[in-house]
């Protein structure tokens, strides 16, 4: 088996007659790190509601390692990864019960765990980083070891397609990256991760491939390809707020001294042209350091 | 006064046996109704099992059976006009319950007067039929047995419907298979407090565990117990007050909830200010 997931011309209409998706297709090899991009209302919940087999499409078809929705589900292949507003966080399950429900899918009639599954989630504890925090309450925990906790789920049940809902929303930016180095090692053993996310600084840091969705697919490709300023602008069709240096009130006289303030995302930044700039901290870093050199010379 | 003397009667010790096996229900499954959020499900299909169990009286068929059906056809058209119409689901339940209701109280007076409805609305453990003791026995039983084979399946399906789905679980069978232990935790539980009154033993066991700890198996065992007092301590009381038993259970029940309240705000100050 392969692993591979395939939409083709996937639309999806709600019983009320509304079409979220309508001829929506991508295809995702194994071994990669993909962003589903759009602004809300977009269909990137229906499209993760399709993946998982919740709504059926009304035309097309969606392949999961060469099978349908309905086997994938069945061998457990996609694991989901909630946002965190949707779960009830007050509810009295331990971080070891949460990990745990992963292995139900593989356990008997009674879900009795063996030592295959205590096992099983004791690695995916130490994978995340959790182990010391097992025996707490979900409520007790902060922001990213939440996120932790329900990776290490998806980890658990051996998910070898992984979609995550808005994993870095009330993230602190140490636990960010230690999720960004999880999800390489991940696609690195082949696995497939797809990330719906509407922060975009963040997407060319740790993403390969990306899915730019309106209602329908827009483009979908390698990162350099897909993600220019062209292609965003037709995703968010204005909803997009720009801000453009060169026309700034803050010009040479104070030195272009622009500092820019964004609660939590992460901006995106195109240079002229709408090329991107930088990918993630270190390659900031590095054409910080030419460009002092450029104005040392 | 002696404190023994409601055990020298048969009566006494059947209520006080039969209440314990319905309490151990009702508290079970009340773990898992406040936690899915569906109490106000609860109240409704309590109240919407009325029409079941008077035509099931009309036709001579046990007032179980009706009352189970009556239950399922609440939960049912409840779902069915959420989903085919744009009102709010609590908006729906308020409909479909009352309006049961209402249809059962109307057989009811068309039906002859007959004692045996009443204890329905009220309950009557302490005057039970051999019938309808077995009825219960039966409906307690069944119910206790399923919720425990299923126990982990259940709970991921109140926690994460999503995650439940994704690893195979079949989870619209799990939400039909909660609304019919729904209905038949409330036709093992009218005989003892009434189905006016069936929701406080639904919902106030869980809610009593809850406040004491935060793991789901503990809340089990903790919600059994204080339910089990309640109802063995509602019963026994009754007998000296002369009460309606129904009643003294439900405000047993109450009083354990304001217990644990009292007593978990004793124990935590500080985390009670922080909240």
């Amino acid at each position: 088996m392969t692993l591979s997931l395939e939409a083709s011309a996937v639309t999806v209409a709600y019983p009320n007659g509304h079409t979220a998706l309508r001829d929506a297709s991508f295809q995702l090899r194994s071994g990669t790190i993909a962003a589903l991009v759009g602004v809300n209302g977009s269909g990137k919940s229906t499209l993760f509601k399709t993946l998982m087999g919740f709504v059926k499409p009304v035309s097309g078809s969606i392949r999961i390692a060469g099978g349908t929705v309905e086997q994938a589900r069945k061998l457990k292949l996609v694991a989901y990864v909630p946002q965190t507003e949707e779960v009830d966080w007050t509810f009295p399950v331990s971080v070891w019960d949460v990990v745990m429900m992963g292995r139900y899918g593989h356990m008997n009639f009674l879900r009795i765990a063996n030592a295959e599954d205590k096992r099983m989630v004791n690695e995916s504890l130490a994978r995340v980083g959790m182990t010391e925090f097992k025996d707490r309450q979900i409520g007790e925990l902060s922001g990213g070891q939440k996120k932790r906790v329900f990776l290490a789920r998806a980890l658990a049940q051996n998910g070898q397609i992984i979609l995550l809902d808005e994993p870095f929303t009330g993230v602190d930016v140490t636990t960010e990256e230690a999720i960004i180095t999880l999800l390489r090692s991940l696609r690195d053993e082949g696995r497939i991760i797809l990330v719906s996310t509407h922060n975009l600084g963040s997407v060319p840091e740790f993403c390969d491939h990306v899915v730019l969705v309106n209602r329908t697919v827009l483009a979908s490709g390698p990162l350099e390809d897909v993600f220019t300023e062209d292609n965003l602008n037709r995703a968010f069709g204005g909803v997009l707020r720009q801000f453009h240096f060169e026309s700034s009130t803050i010009q040479d006289h104070d030195g272009k001294t622009v500092k820019l303030l964004t609660d939590d995302e992460r901006p995106l930044v195109f240079g002229k042209d709408g090329h991107l700039e930088y990918k993630d901290r270190t390659e900031r870093q590095e054409l910080v350091n030419k460009r002092i050199e450029e104005v040392g010379e | 006064m002696n404190w023994l003397a409601p055990l020298q009667y048969p009566f006494m010790v059947e209520a006080l046996l039969v209440s314990a096996l319905v309490g151990t229900v009702c508290a079970v499954f009340s773990c898992y109704l406040i936690l899915k959020g569906w109490s106000l499900m609860g109240d409704a299909i309590s109240h919407a099992v009325l029409p079941g169990i008077v035509i099931a009286y009309m036709l001579g068929l046990p007032l179980a059976v009706g009352a189970f059906a009556a239950g399922l056809l609440c939960a049912l058209s409840v779902g069915w006009i959420k989903s085919s119409t744009r009102i709010k689901e609590d908006t729906v339940m308020g409909i479909v319950f009352t309006g049961m209701f209402a249809l059962g109280l109307v057989l009811f007076t068309k039906v002859q007067t007959d004692a045996h409805l009443n204890h329905i609305l009220f309950g009557n453990i302490l005057g039970i039929e051999r019938e309808d003791m077995i009825q219960t026995l039966i409906a307690s039983a069944a119910t206790l047995i399923i919720i425990l084979l299923k126990r982990k399946d259940l709970m991921l399906f109140c926690f994460d419907v999503a995650h439940a789905r994704a690893i195979g679980l079949n989870t619209a069978l799990l939400h039909y298979l909660l609304l019919a232990l729904l209905s038949s935790t409330i036709v093992a539980s009218m005989q003892a407090v009434g189905i006016i009154l069936v929701v406080a033993m639904l919902v106030t066991p869980g809610c009593t565990a809850r406040l004491l700890t935060d793991r789901f198996d503990r809340m089990l065992l903790i919600a059994t117990a204080s339910s089990v007092l309640a109802c063995c301590l509602g019963v026994y009381a009754s007998f000296f007050l002369n009460a309606a038993t129904g009643a003294c259970i439900v405000l047993a029940q109450a009083a354990m909830f304001a217990g644990a309240m009292l007593w978990k705000n004793m124990r935590s100050p500080r985390a009670q200010a922080g909240t």
